[in-house]
């Protein structure tokens, strides 16, 4: 287990407050000067250094996005802005970096900003989380006051302005083109890339969008070093992540873990086990719904980290473990998920807005026995036809969760699926649409 | 995708008061000068806070005028985003998670319980006329599944008996306590925490 002065959400838990005062007694906002007078370059590279991988989903280094910011500040100005629009299922992250450590976030916004030469901040909350965007605003309030942002932002000479903007219940608008489109007050549906955003964004101006974690977690590897984050988890893989386990457990949480923690020691130790015991166990969602679920005999042995779960054919993800027990009907679960994508695609590419429908309406056949068995090879060549085939990412967050069910539970659902379509002579129909074929047999 | 349909009766005329309207200006000023468009979404919000939790077509014409942008663009957002109201949902408007997350921890009880005690069907007045009810995609409180939102409330770690009773104290007009309903202050491992105990005992 990770040792607790390595936790960088020290008040995860809300033992310790979120003013201004309690925060600098953990830390935060103390040199913030002494963080940005060593230089853009300092920050970038240190930033690299600690191999730090976006927290967001996609998992792309983050240092490597920020020097992708033009060098020198052209006629357009530059944009941060903050990915907070957290709808993936199964994740609940976020939410409580908004509510217990706004001024992690608020501090990293300030960082990051000067490193990609930002002057505002948008931070894009999804509308559900009003609350916690009130206590994130009550924070920035309590930051413009102390000067920590604003003209000369905590005295380091860099002004920084930090709007709210909140979405209102899609999450596609999770995907950062779309989330860019909401901003500018139209429908929430995803770009073309390139051009990227780093260039092309916001208003037509270079912008650099991240994740709340990610820039929550910016002040502390300053502070501490790139080599400390580095030295944790593995190589590629480091340093820690808030993990959200719900689902079939028995005391369902957000732990701030090491990267490659094993799965079994998330659910046996912090979660207090599956319920019904690890025997009655069915399968996990690693990183959220849109990532392929994993059978209990991978489960044992699985590590928790971007590449042990690609090479096993899923992803981290969010790192929102869902956990299913043997008591649930897992056909009936990914239907839900499927229902969920159907509801959500945004309608602007055909495969997945039909797509999605499809996958939705044969799981749910298939749910309750009524699909054919050619239909089971049929919905994995319906997945296939929408993964890759779209403009943005959420064809293949769509599609991979009914994969996954297909690579691993085939047998149950061709067990379940014995329908057979063919109206056989022997049936008393009164009426019959393909009689003819009985005809053209007799 | 979900369908959206503006009401059949609609009021003929829509004007901010003028608590909307400051809130309106000075959201206006947080965007760049020439890209007042981008206030929509919260001008949106504005009027269905200030219209009893909807918002009538003339909200959007008005909208549309005030940030001098084509009345189909405020139309397309207002139908494209789910968290706009288009037709009256009450005072209480109850959105129940039925997501994975909170499907296999047992919402559908709480599905249940919304059709016990406030309409038959989604998306209907209740009775009194006071209250309606929708399944809705997940909220992003997958830890403390089942849960649900009424209006900005988050209520969570619920079973049907919990959610029988806060419908009751809606009914009866009493006011609501939000958050958790097991006693959680965060997320939390209930009783087998084992992480940051030091700060959790100095």
């Amino acid at each position: 287990m990770l040792n607790d002065q390595d936790r960088i959400f020290k008040n995860l838990y809300n033992d310790l407050g979120t003013d201004i005062t309690s925060v600098q007694k953990r830390g935060d906002w103390v040199n913030t000067k002494d963080l940005t007078i060593k230089g853009r370059e300092w920050i970038i590279n240190e930033i690299k250094d600690s191999q730090l991988r976006g927290r967001g989903g996609a998992g792309f280094p983050t240092g490597l996005k920020w020097s992708f910011a033009p060098k020198e500040l052209g006629s357009r100005p530059h944009y941060l802005v903050i990915n907070a629009d957290e709808s993936e299922p199964g994740t609940c992250k976020d939410r409580d970096i908004l509510r217990f450590e706004p001024h992690k976030l608020i501090e990293g916004c300030l960082i990051a900003s000067y490193a990609v030469q930002a002057h505002v901040c948008y931070i894009y909350i999804r509308g559900e989380y009003f609350i916690e965007g009130q206590k994130l605003q009550a924070a920035i309030d309590e930051a413009y006051e102390k000067k920590l942002i604003g003209k000369n932002a905590a005295g380091t000479g860099w002004d920084l302005d930090i709007y709210i903007h909140y979405g209102a219940g899609a999450y596609i608008c999770g995907e950062e083109t779309a989330l860019l489109e909401s901003i500018e007050g139209n429908k929430g549906q995803p770009r073309l890339k390139p051009p990227f955003p780093a260039l092309i964004g916001l208003y037509g101006c270079p912008t650099i969008i991240n994740n709340v974690e990610t820039i929550a977690v910016v002040p502390t590897i300053l502070r501490r070093g790139g080599k400390w984050f580095a030295s944790l988890g593995r190589e590629k893989n480091t340093g820690t992540k808030i993990f959200c386990i719900s689902g079939n457990v028995n005391n369902p949480c957000n732990v701030e873990e090491e990267m490659n923690i094993p799965l079994k020691e998330l659910i046996e130790i912090h979660a207090g086990g599956v319920v019904g015991g690890w025997e009655n166990l069915q399968a996990v969602i690693p990183g959220g719904s849109s990532m392929p679920l994993i059978p209990k005999e991978k489960c044992e042995t699985l590590t928790m980290d971007f590449d042990s779960l690609t090479a096993e054919k899923s992803g981290l993800g969010t790192a929102g473990v869902v956990v299913i027990n043997k008591d649930q009907d897992i056909i009936k679960c990914m239907a839900r998920i499927a229902r969920f994508y159907k509801h959500e695609s945004c309608g602007q590419c055909t495969p997945c807005r039909e797509g999605s429908g499809w996958m939705w309406r044969m799981l749910e056949r298939m749910a309750k026995g009524e699909a054919s068995k050619e239909e089971v090879d049929m919905l994995g060549d319906v997945t296939k036809q929408i993964e890759g085939h779209t403009i943005c990412a959420f064809g293949e967050g769509s599609s991979w969760p009914v994969q996954g069910l297909l690579r691993h539970f085939k047998d149950e659902i061709k067990k379940r699926n014995k329908f057979d379509p063919i109206v056989k002579e022997t049936k008393n129909i009164p009426y019959l649409v393909d009689q003819h074929l009985l005809d053209k047999n007799a | 995708m979900s369908l959206k349909r503006p009401a059949k009766d609609q009021p003929d005329s829509f004007e901010f008061n003028s608590e909307s309207l400051k809130a309106a200006k000075e959201i206006i000023l947080k965007y760049p000068r020439g890209k007042q468009q981008s206030a929509v979404m919260a001008l949106l919000y504005i009027a269905q806070r200030q219209n009893n939790n909807w918002i009538p077509l003339a909200a959007m014409k008005y909208i549309a005028k005030f940030l001098d942008m084509p009345y189909i663009k405020v139309y397309e957002v207002a139908t494209f985003y789910s968290m706009y109201n288009l037709s009256p949902v009450g005072k209480y408007f109850i959105q129940v998670c039925t997501t994975t997350p909170c499907m296999i921890r047992g919402a559908n009880k709480l599905v249940e319980a919304c059709k016990e005690k406030i309409s038959e069907n989604e998306l209907e007045l209740s009775a009194n006329k006071d209250c309606s009810w929708m399944e809705v995609e997940c909220l992003g409180a997958c830890v403390n599944a089942p849960m649900m939102q009424i209006n900005d409330d988050y209520f969570e770690d619920l079973d049907k008996e919990k959610t029988l009773k806060i419908f009751d104290q809606i009914l009866k007009g009493e006011t609501l306590t939000p958050g958790s309903y097991r006693g959680r202050v965060s997320n939390e491992p209930e009783n087998n925490r084992k992480t940051l105990l030091d700060i959790k005992n100095a």
